[in-house]
């Protein structure tokens, strides 16, 4: 069995919405007063009954079970108010759990925010000595790593100057240095390399994966960043509404995260769909059909035949339509467009059929956004209508046979094939 | 797990032994880990330093305003209490009778106001990382002593000057000094404490604790000689009730050794002690109750 470094058992973590008790002394002992006498509390909201009650409360972790292996780099993502850092401050022991229980081996150093405990009167190595012995090092163990940590951080000139006359990208390295410098078991880390310029960004990265890597420390790490959890991290965990949805290797947890996993649709309604702001609407988007055989898988290279339907609500000309993919993992993998030639009356129903070329798409789960546009005279665009998500698709390799596309090195989009003109043989003259 | 057959409990402590720490929802009453808070006595040093030396940077006196706060006070009490209100004990200077009980006094009201905001004070960092809380208020007691130490050096010079000049007779009770400030320091962070874990619910205590020292004040022989109010003074009326107030006797103990002068009554010192163990123990019991999941509701 390997050795765990974390165990999480059925953790749960509720909040209570709104105020806490009536806000003052005065309110709490009214209602305890009024619970005593078995009276009716003078501070309830009218007809509110004992069921609302429990609704007022907020799971903001559910029941969460989780274990971590020793040297593992675990990546934890979410949306807002997943409960990331719920879990987090759990860990770090910031606040205690409601229910449940986690039990870790080994010293855990938090860095919930760079710089915690940096006082701005004092010198920058005064700082390093507060914050390392706020995250739970000894004197001693600051000053063996002190040169380290400022040969990190690229602070030997300003080490003993106030940090209230330090940038803020200082400020951050410094405190960053510190935290990856300390002697723990277990690194929980959130969001901290959101600041920064990117040369210290990769170092910091490297850094962590060392961490990870070579001295067989365990890293927890959320971020909204999926490339650097990508990178980082070995395996993955995706939080939603206080609940694990998902814990297993990087890739499909991002693909669960960013709404991208799902299988190939073939009929469309964007009737009820929200419009952002800013479409004109003189052109609506009502419903789009693909007409490619569903029995049959949809390859990368093959031709995608579908309909738009849609309806002109002012009369328009040179109307083009275009797609904007979008890739599982969030990026944008290229753009689409036709030519600008649809033309209607006002009231018009039109029926506008389509083909879509995958031959330049790498294999893959893709999005697709649609767009109908109207430039002016000057090449200004307009848009009349936009849906997200107006095509959902699945790609599949050309063959069984082809390569597996590797697309966080290879990019999303496949170029025409090199064509390889001769192969000359020579003889080398030694 | 969660089963009562013996042998599963026997599984679970293992299982539990192989880990360092264990984060459960709600301890028992006296789960106070003070292991911990020795372990992190280094932070405590540099806590102490860093309010020390963040308090006077970038003043020209610096520490110097130790001294001049209560130096300022001692000659306001001895103008408006000693001469024009005539509250000061005779045949003793004045100036060094309110000086002894100032710089005390300043010590508590110090010590109590700061550790009474210890978790809304801190709900900064708190919220951020984990470390014992006790540090804290810990840290605050001990880095007011070193304000205290360079106004006690004061009181020594003046102690001395007026000693030789035969004004006044010090004597071996000035040993109880540390016995003293150990007792005020333990009183403070008690009551400290308790009102920093009342106040991280309802802010209305907080309100309090200003207006709540300087009625203390009034009711400890700070800015007047309860020897020479005749419902004080021993045998008066209300003496034992004044004798309640924890400071009260540490104040006239402080002041016998210094100056020569009152009296030392035992029983009340005694029971002073009883007070501030009590209130230290509940506060800590309170304190490390209210640590836990004070951040969900400060």
């Amino acid at each position: 069995m390997e050795e765990l470094a974390i165990k999480i058992e059925h953790v749960s973590k509720q909040y209570r919405l709104g105020t806490i008790g009536g806000g003052t002394l005065k309110g709490d002992l009214q209602s305890w007063w009024a619970r005593v006498r078995g009276k009716e509390d003078p501070n309830s909201k009218i007809g509110s009954n004992q069921n609302i009650k429990i609704g007022e409360r907020f799971l903001a972790l559910d029941d969460i079970n989780l274990e971590v292996r020793k040297g593992e780099a675990l990546g934890i993502i979410g949306h807002n108010g997943a409960g990331k850092s719920t879990l987090l401050k759990l860990l770090s022991r910031v606040t205690a759990p409601t229910e449940g229980r986690i039990l870790i081996n080994g010293r855990i150093a938090s860095m919930l925010e760079v710089g915690t405990g940096f006082h701005p009167e004092l010198t920058g190595r005064e700082n390093v000595y507060m914050n390392g012995a706020i995250l739970g090092m000894t004197k001693a163990e600051i000053e063996k790593k002190f040169d380290e940590i400022v040969a990190f951080a690229e602070m030997e000139k300003f080490i003993d100057t106030p940090v209230k006359r330090y940038s803020s990208g200082m400020y951050v390295k410094l405190a960053f240095a510190v935290a990856a410098h300390l002697d723990s078991e277990i690194m929980v880390m959130d969001e901290v390399l959101a600041v920064g310029d990117m040369k210290f960004q990769q170092k910091c990265l490297g850094r962590m994966g060392d961490a990870a890597n070579e001295e067989d420390r365990t890293v927890l790490y959320v971020s909204h960043n999926m490339s650097t959890i990508r990178r980082l991290c070995t395996r993955c965990i995706v939080l939603d509404h206080g609940r694990l949805i998902y814990n297993g290797d990087v890739e499909t947890a991002i693909g669960i995260y960013s709404d991208c996993q799902t299988k190939t649709q073939y009929s469309y309604d964007f009737s009820q769909q929200k419009r952002a702001l800013g479409v004109s609407m003189n052109m609506q988007f009502l419903s789009l059909v693909i007409h490619n055989s569903p029995e049959e898988v949809i390859r990368s290279g093959d031709q995608i035949l579908a309909s738009i339907h849609c309806k002109a609500n002012a009369a328009f000309q040179n109307m083009g339509i275009r797609f904007e993919i979008v890739a599982a993992d969030g990026s944008v993998a290229g753009t689409m467009l036709s030519e600008c030639m649809i033309c209607a009356e006002k009231g018009q129903l039109l029926d506008i059929d389509v083909t879509i070329d995958t031959s330049h798409l790498a294999p893959g789960n893709y999005r697709f956004d649609m767009l109908a546009f109207q430039r002016n005279e000057f090449g200004v665009e307009g848009w009349c209508d936009r849906v997200s998500g107006a095509i959902q698709l699945e790609l599949q390799k050309t063959n069984d046979s082809d390569l597996e596309w590797l697309s966080h090195y290879w990019g999303h989009t496949r170029f025409s094939d090199i064509t390889i003109t001769e192969v000359k043989k020579n003889m080398s003259p030694d | 797990m969660y089963m009562n057959s013996f042998t599963t409990k026997e599984n679970d402590m293992n299982e539990i032994e192989q880990f360092t720490t264990v984060i459960t929802p709600k301890t028992g009453w006296l789960d106070i880990n003070l292991k911990e808070v020795w372990k992190y006595r280094d932070l405590i040093t540099l806590f102490v330093r860093r309010s020390f030396v963040s308090q006077y940077k970038q003043t020209i006196l610096g520490p110097a305003w130790a001294f001049i706060q209560p130096f300022l006070t001692t000659i306001v009490f001895t103008l408006i209490f000693g001469n024009i209100a005539g509250l000061a004990p005779g045949g003793i200077p004045s100036f060094v009778f309110y000086f002894s009980g100032t710089i005390l006094w300043t010590y508590f009201s110090n010590c109590l106001s700061l550790t009474a905001n210890t978790f809304v004070g801190n709900a900064g960092i708190m919220g951020k990382v984990y470390y014992p809380r006790l540090v804290t208020p810990i840290s605050t007691v001990l880095s007011q002593l070193i304000s205290f130490a360079i106004q006690f050096c004061f009181l020594v010079a003046f102690v001395l000057y007026f000693a030789l000049t035969k004004q006044i007779h010090p004597n071996w009770w000035i040993l109880m000094t540390p016995v003293l400030l150990l007792q005020l320091a333990m009183l403070s962070m008690g009551f400290g404490i308790i009102i920093s874990s009342v106040t991280t619910k309802y802010r209305d205590l907080a309100k309090l604790v200003g207006f709540g020292v300087q009625l203390w004040m009034y009711g400890s022989p700070v800015a007047y000689d309860m020897f020479s109010m005749e419902a004080f003074a021993p045998g008066g009326k209300w003496h034992t009730l004044y004798m309640c107030n924890p400071v009260t006797p540490i104040i006239n103990i402080f002041r016998y050794g210094y100056l020569g002068f009152g009296s030392v009554e035992w029983r009340f010192y005694g029971f002073g002690w009883i007070t501030t163990l009590v209130f230290l123990f509940f506060g800590v019991i309170l304190f490390s109750r209210v640590e836990k999941t004070f951040m969900d509701t400060v």
